[in-house]
């Protein structure tokens, strides 16, 4: 069972009060019929699969019912940081793609 | 018209009267606090205009700190998240509270009575903990759910924001559709420290 940090609720909760959510930091395109379809397509159903650090969106379900993203290592499961909606991550993987 | 419209708790059917007659022993006690007036009510906060009308409607100001709750003799304010509260009072003052709240409050927020959408159980008794730590993943320990906390929980396998109201005591807000779910878990979960009924 993972232990997790809820920045809105400030405490550590059991898992099973969370969902995970998929990917974080997706931002809607502006102008979606600008696109082309491979753009849309990516935007819609491409998401990152690392091995490593991961930034996720998760949400307290059966507590405060808020979102929130959080810095997972997809290897070891070791949760890093939790941060409110909105913020960057203050953990991020090295540029090595 | 509407004295025509009788109002019922979705644990009427337990006969919670009937059963508070035949035992007064018990290590856990559960009480019903039936059809009190609920109130939803959302807002920002950070607007020092929301917190003074709130305080204002309700002669109370809203708990804005993490799961904290606020009390007078007439109206209790749970935090349910950062803009988000349940404020209870008794029942039948619920549509004055909801035409308090939007007389005094202006701009972005939402007031919602719903009362028929949820109930409240108390939970008391030398053996309430035990029962408590079957039934929710969160520590109950005292150092850690101090009297007056609220938290938005597991509760078997429903979901109920529980209150600490006392060293041995808690109030459960549960949904109306899960109430029969969990009156049925507590018999289970308290049967072996022996279930009193309070009115």
């Amino acid at each position: 069972m993972l232990h997790i940090y809820c920045p809105y609720c400030e405490e550590f909760r059991e898992e099973d009060e969370f969902h995970p959510v998929g990917e974080a930091h997706i931002e809607r395109p502006l102008e979606p019929e600008a696109l082309t379809d491979e753009q849309w397509s990516q935007y819609l159903f491409f998401r990152k699969n690392p091995r490593g650090l991961h930034h996720e969106m998760w949400v307290h379900g059966a507590g405060c019912r808020k979102f929130f993203n959080m810095t997972r290592h997809t290897v070891t499961y070791k949760i890093l940081e939790t941060y409110k909606m909105g913020q960057q991550p203050s953990v991020v993987a090295e540029e090595s793609e | 018209m509407s004295d025509l419209v009788k109002v019922e708790s979705p644990l009427q059917h337990a006969d919670f009267a009937a059963l508070s007659a035949l035992t007064t022993e018990g290590g856990v006690v559960l009480r019903e606090d039936a059809l009190l007036g609920h109130v939803n009510l959302r807002g920002n906060a950070q607007d020092p205009e929301f917190v003074a009308g709130v305080a204002k409607a309700l002669g109370l100001a809203l708990p804005l700190a993490p799961c904290s709750s606020a009390q007078n003799d007439d109206t209790t304010i749970m935090w349910l998240s950062p803009d988000e509260w349940i404020i209870l009072v008794e029942g039948g003052k619920e549509e004055a509270t909801e035409a308090s709240l939007r007389a005094n409050l202006t701009g972005h927020f939402a007031v919602s009575d719903i009362s028929g959408g949820q109930t409240i159980l108390e939970l008391s008794g030398d053996d309430c903990i035990k029962v408590l730590q079957k039934s929710t993943g969160y520590d109950v320990h005292l150092d850690n759910f101090p009297i007056g906390k609220v938290v938005g929980t597991t509760f078997a396998k429903s979901s109920a924001h529980i209150r600490r109201t006392g060293e041995q005591s808690f109030q459960l807000v549960i949904r109306r559709s899960f109430s029969d779910y969990i009156w049925l878990w507590l018999q289970q979960s308290s049967k072996e420290y022996g279930l009193r009924i309070a009115l």
